[in-house]
């Protein structure tokens, strides 16, 4: 019984590895930003998960101890992690000027870039 | 079994660190570099964690929570720095 958690133990650590490496690796081979994105928002989560998860188990199988905060770790990014790409990809679009050009009209009097955002349009309500 | 898997990891996330430094020195804008310490963030919690499956102790648990918050923190305040030229109004 020992010998097939500590396996699983072992195999979860080794795919949590190979799925950080495959994330830094899109980030430091794809070409732009919006591409980039996709390694460490999707499989650097995974490890990082599956990780934890290996913790997780380490701590029930080995030592016998119920550990709960791997649950809030894990909680914690894959709650943020969502938050962390959109704010990049935000900040991408309203700094890069080409992108910003193919924006769509608002039909507003602001304009996409948050830096005139809700302020420039509250006279207009009145 | 477990000793070797650490070991092996460690240098897996020892190479994907290297990776995310050269594109934090190298990346052409930004973003790109935000992104770039974004990713280091989350590899270095994995390191931590490993750490603590490696010498078999709880005590980094604090230490990798208190990582993933204030990378979500720098990282959210950089984007808006860049967003609106300020953080806080």
């Amino acid at each position: 019984m020992t010998g097939i958690g500590e396996f699983a133990i072992a195999a979860l650590i080794c795919l949590a590895a190979f799925f950080l490496f495959v994330g830094s690796l899109g980030l430091a081979k794809l070409p732009d930003l919006m591409s980039r994105l996709h390694g460490p928002t999707k499989a650097t989560t995974l490890g990082i998960g599956s990780m934890l998860i290996a913790s997780m188990l380490y701590f029930l199988l080995e030592r016998g101890t119920l550990s709960l905060h791997e649950l809030l770790i894990t909680t914690f990014l894959f709650l943020t992690a969502p938050v962390t790409a959109l704010m990049v990809a935000k900040a991408h679009i309203i700094s890069d000027k080409g992108s910003r050009k193919a924006l769509p009209p608002t039909g507003r009097k602001c304009s996409w870039a948050v830096i005139d955002g809700p302020q420039a349009e509250r006279p207009a309500q009145d | 079994m477990i000793v070797l898997a650490c070991t092996v990891a460690v240098f897996a996330i020892g190479a994907a660190m290297l990776l995310n430094l050269y594109r934090l020195l190298v990346g052409p804008d930004t973003p790109t570099r935000v992104l770039a310490l974004d990713t280091l963030v989350i590899n270095a919690i994995a390191l931590v964690v490993l750490i603590g499956i490696y010498y078999g102790t709880s005590i980094y648990f604090e230490a990798a929570l208190l990582f993933a918050m204030v990378g979500f923190l720098t990282t959210v305040a950089y984007c808006k720095y860049i967003l609106r030229g300020n953080v806080m109004e």
